[in-house]
């Protein structure tokens, strides 16, 4: 069939645009992180004013539409390449779902031993990097992992500031398979889920090395 | 022996309501207090404002002479000189027993890695958990874990340690291996206020035992002689409820 020779020789290009996407990923996730971590221990730790500036950061970023932060950021007038433009605007909105996240695992810790922390004379930053963020990457991990998938499928949004990631090859390819559209589509959907079958497979071995012995593992 | 700590009229309210309505009493180098009352009396309040996990509304704490219930005082640093053993252990649950133990002596003494591994093996060696150093706090029985958080609180080489009814949350069997570990503790010679339902551990090792009721202490003295010939009615009532003490 013409069609599948056309993905098979179009396969470099497909290559390219993924190492684009995993490019825009890896930049989102990371930026996601720091912010979502900052945001999650701001809300959670910290005084009446810096909580305030974080939960109204959080509602903000929550509130606007990936596509609508997409076009602000890549419009602003810093000249920042596409790539770029999509890692912030994406960044952004991923750190306030993983600012949830990371709330939540901490929010997890015992307080029990928090408090037994304090008894001991140990700083409140010591406490949280001794004791609850150690705790809270392995409550993390799982939401976390829901975050990449659906993250990873977001990074097809880029391609309308004009990266030139998966969905964008794909376009180009289909300009020229003389109606077969789906069948392109139907490659990028299998692409897709090869990626995040990969990452996930990955996240959960990382869960099991991180299992503390005498809790119950993932099945 | 010296006075290592000297409570004078402490206070507390919770909103409304009056904790503790001026407590004070002294304890001497090596020595072992009971503190004994009913649930709610405020004895467990009254542990928690000694090293201010509630801070006290006022009155004076003075720890080797030094008043620590003022602003000025470094709460980190007395509070690493005060042991604390809670109820419910709060072991680190992602530290094993050796890290557990190791803790204090690394992160809060600030000591190198080396040096707080030997203090927690001999803490570790002194509750009997020797061959348990790898194990995992959720591995490990009730009784072991208490074990484990009297080393980890010993490994700070604390100048007296406090226990919040230890074995509250043991069945009989484990509460004896850890009044075990109570029991050597005092003997050699270790500071400690110990609030306790375990009349028959006051009894017989305490040096010394307060009887707390509705904030106040009602009654202190020489526990053989309290626990024989209460002085006071309320104290009296409070004792009838236990059942085999001589």
């Amino acid at each position: 069939m013409e069609i599948i020779r056309i993905l098979i020789s179009e396969l470099p290009q497909f290559a390219k645009g993924t190492l684009i996407a995993l490019e825009v990923l890896a930049g989102l996730l990371a930026l996601g992180l720091v912010l979502g971590l900052a945001i999650a221990l701001a809300e959670i730790f910290g005084n009446t004013v810096v909580k305030f500036f974080a939960t109204t950061l959080r509602k903000f970023l929550w509130a606007i539409p990936q596509l609508v932060l997409l076009f602000l950021v890549f419009y602003l007038p810093f000249d920042l390449n596409p790539v770029c433009a999509a890692i912030i605007a994406l960044g952004l909105c991923s750190s306030a779902f993983q600012s949830q996240i990371f709330r939540g695992a901490i929010l997890s810790v015992q307080s029990g031993q928090i408090e037994a922390a304090k008894a001991m004379g140990l700083s409140k930053p010591k406490i949280i990097f001794y004791i609850v963020i150690p705790q809270m990457i392995r409550l993390s991990i799982g939401p976390w992992t829901n975050e990449f998938s659906s993250e990873l499928k977001d990074t097809s949004l880029a391609y309308v500031v004009g990266v030139v990631e998966i969905m964008r090859q794909a376009k180009y390819i289909i300009a020229y398979t003389f109606g077969n559209t789906a069948a392109v589509y139907l490659f990028v959907g299998v692409l897709y889920f090869m990626l995040t079958r990969i990452g996930t497979y990955f996240f959960y071995k990382l869960e099991e090395r991180l299992w503390v012995p005498g809790f119950e593992k993932r099945s | 022996m010296s006075t290592i700590l000297e409570v004078k009229d402490l206070t507390k309210k919770f909103a409304d309501t009056e904790v503790l309505k001026g407590i004070s009493f002294e304890l001497k180098k090596g020595e072992t207090l009971a503190v004994i009352g009913s649930s709610g009396s405020g004895k467990s309040t009254m542990l928690r404002c000694l090293n201010q996990l509630s801070p006290p509304d006022s009155g004076e704490i003075l720890l080797e002479g030094v008043n620590i219930n003022t602003p000025e005082i470094d709460l980190n640093t007395v509070r690493a000189d005060m042991g604390f053993v809670f109820q419910d252990f709060n072991l680190f649950i992602h530290l094993s027993v050796l890290e557990n133990v190791m803790f204090g002596p690394l992160r809060v003494r600030g000591l190198p890695k080396k040096e707080a591994r030997e203090i927690a093996m001999a803490e570790i060696e002194r509750v009997g958990m020797i061959d348990k150093i790898d194990f995992y706090p959720a591995q490990l029985s009730g009784g072991q874990q208490q074990r484990i958080s009297i080393a980890r609180a010993l490994a700070l080489r604390p100048k007296l340690i406090l226990f919040d009814e230890p074995t509250s949350a043991l069945d009989p069997e484990l509460t004896g291996e850890v009044l075990g570990v109570m029991t050597a503790l005092a003997n050699d010679g270790m500071t400690a206020i110990v609030v306790t339902h375990e009349m028959g551990f006051a009894q017989s090792v305490a040096d010394k035992a307060i009887f707390i009721d509705q904030g106040i202490i009602v009654e202190q003295g020489v526990p053989e002689q309290m626990f024989a010939a209460p002085r006071h009615e309320r104290t009296r009532h409070f004792l009838s409820n236990f059942v085999g003490l001589e």
